[in-house]
């Protein structure tokens, strides 16, 4: 551990020395700013329907976490902001075409929300006490319980002026299914492809298509220090190694080419920015411990490269986040810091 | 433990519902309760299927208990109680075929339930065979009940359909709702769902109770 000047000086005082002006709900309002660009790049591309879909989650997650508290005559924390962000995070994670009264879906973001927010998180305990990411759960717990309508993706932009979308593919599932060449096709040519994706120009759901705004609220985050480089660099660094070496396949006979993958398509689509930088890095759910951070995060990447490449979905950010959420304690438990001046005790056979 | 002979047939009988429901009080023999209950049907055969082990293995093991050494009480229990499961599991192959061919290996798998060796361990093998046989059947009506429960909320929120057993081989599917129903409630998953929401919402009205016998004590 590095010394600061600070911590040099002799102090004679009970721990804390210095308080920092940093508490829970400042760090969860900001989040919550940092995931704005994506929801504005989302609603641009999606329409009305991106946005109502977020605010049902986020009212949903915000009254279910008030009424459960009050039920259970627990210290209400709305104001915190957490239930603000699973809520946002949750809307974020769905495809915008939920927003439907024919055939009726609006209950599903409802149902989501409260399973993220009751199940995952009060029951266990509340914020601090969840095994798992609530946002992600919810995801989850929806994509299982509606596989079908959890995988209608609005084709952008046609929807901003008309609430009448055409439904179209993510590029994932276009990779998937038909391979890296049709994707090409579809969106032109190449370098056509990385920017419609960097800007967000593609179907998915609504807060993980646009690569630079999601990069803008992770750079805030970096830069207030609320989440470090460990998680995020880790789970990339891992994913797009993993699709170099095994993404590649052979377009006549659609074997697997070694090394002949595309990193940088893989990283800028699906929602792997999103999961990297503000869903792996809860504070809750990930290791406290840096190395420990860091195989965190190569697990994430790792993980979800094997769904991606060999899974069943043609996204496995969401599965990989949580099966790793399992081992964070764990890993915690592997990389325990050694207490200063400690001895280590000889352990006697008895 | 309630000591026996000092409790009426009846409050023994209503020990294994309510004091002691192997699955809510308990949670024992989890297993069944999650892997057999997304169907109403299957849900409520094989917990008469448990409810008929139960009391015959009590009523068995008490009629025994005088010339069993204690030396090999529980080989001897297992033997009983792997009898009447073969008994069950045969008679479920010959008269409903259709229920059996989903829930058979469960049916197999109630020779190794902790409930049921705990009842002839601790009551059956101490008592006589008018208790022993309240017992069992308190206990196994406990479990069918809390079967039956599971199953009717898992297809209800998960298939939006009930299936109700009208005879041992014809049943009547009603189809409540049109709109998509919560499939993950049908698959492992939701029965640990299941089970966790009844099981809190019971233990909840059952503190209920108790408020009220201590506040008019």
């Amino acid at each position: 551990m590095e010394m600061t000047e600070r911590e040099q000086r002799l102090i004679v005082a009970v721990s804390p020395h210095v308080k920092s002006e940093e508490s829970v709900s400042r760090i969860m309002w900001s989040v919550n700013l940092s995931l704005l660009p994506a929801l504005v790049m989302g609603v641009y591309f999606f329409g009305p329907k991106a946005a109502l879909v977020t605010a049902l989650c986020v009212i949903t997650a915000v009254l279910s976490e008030y009424l459960f508290e009050r039920a259970l005559k627990r210290k209400v924390t709305v104001g915190d902001g957490s239930a603000v962000l699973t809520g946002l995070l949750l809307g974020l994670n769905l495809p915008a075409s939920l927003w439907s009264f024919h055939p009726f879906t609006v209950h599903v973001p409802i149902i989501g929300s409260f399973v993220a927010v009751v199940i995952t998180k009060q029951l266990f305990g509340g914020l601090g006490y969840n095994i798992f990411n609530p946002a992600l759960i919810g995801r989850a717990f929806l994509l299982i319980s509606f596989p079908k309508l959890m995988t209608i993706w609005i084709q952008p932009t046609a929807a901003f002026l008309g609430m009448d979308a055409k439904t179209t593919a993510t590029p994932l599932g276009i990779l998937k299914e038909e391979g890296v060449g049709k994707l090409v096709e579809v969106f032109g040519d190449k370098m056509n492809l990385y920017t419609q994706l960097l800007v967000g120009h593609r179907a998915g759901s609504i807060g993980e298509t646009s690569a630079i705004a999601l990069l803008i609220g992770a750079l805030f985050l970096l830069f207030k220090r609320y989440i470090t480089w460990h998680i995020p660099v880790s789970f990339l660094g891992t994913a797009a190694l993993l699709a170099w070496v095994f993404g590649g396949k052979d377009p006549q006979t659609g074997t697997m080419l070694f090394f002949a993958g595309d990193p940088i398509l893989h990283l800028i689509s699906g929602g792997m920015l999103l999961g990297a930088f503000f869903m792996a890095t809860d504070y809750v759910t990930c290791p406290t411990v840096r190395k420990g951070q860091i195989v965190f995060g190569i697990g994430c990447g790792a993980l979800t490269m094997l769904i991606r490449l060999k899974g069943g979905y043609p996204e496995g950010v969401m599965f990989a986040i949580l099966i790793m959420n399992c081992f964070a304690p764990i890993i915690d438990r592997g990389f325990k810091s050694k207490v200063f001046g400690a001895v280590k005790v000889k352990e006697t056979k008895k | 433990m309630s000591n026996p002979g000092t409790v009426s047939l009846k409050d023994q009988f209503l020990n294994g519902i309510i004091k002691e429901n192997t699955i809510f009080k308990l949670a024992l023999s989890l297993c069944p309760s999650i892997a057999v209950t997304n169907n109403l049907k299957n849900g409520i055969f094989m917990g008469a299927a448990v409810l008929f082990v139960q009391v015959m293995v009590n009523i068995t093991i008490s009629l025994i208990r005088k010339v069993i050494h204690p030396k090999v009480r529980l080989p001897i229990f297992m033997l009983v109680i792997s009898g009447w499961v073969t008994v069950t599991q045969l008679l479920m192959a010959a008269f409903v075929p259709d229920v059996y061919a989903k829930v058979g290996l469960y049916i197999a798998l109630i020779v190794a339930f902790a409930s049921i060796l705990a009842r002839a361990e601790m009551f059956a093998s101490k008592n006589t065979i008018l208790p022993s046989m309240a017992d069992g059947l308190g206990m196994g009506v406990g479990f069918l009940f809390a079967l039956t429960v599971i199953s009717f909320f898992r297809e209800l929120v998960g298939k939006a359909t009930l299936t109700i057993p009208t005879g041992l081989s014809t049943s009547h599917v009603i189809t409540l709702m049109n709109t998509k129903p919560l499939l993950i409630m049908i698959l492992p998953a939701g029965g640990f769902l299941a089970v966790g929401i009844l099981m809190a919402f019971f233990n909840w009205i059952d503190s209920l109770y108790k408020k009220d016998r201590h506040a008019s004590h």
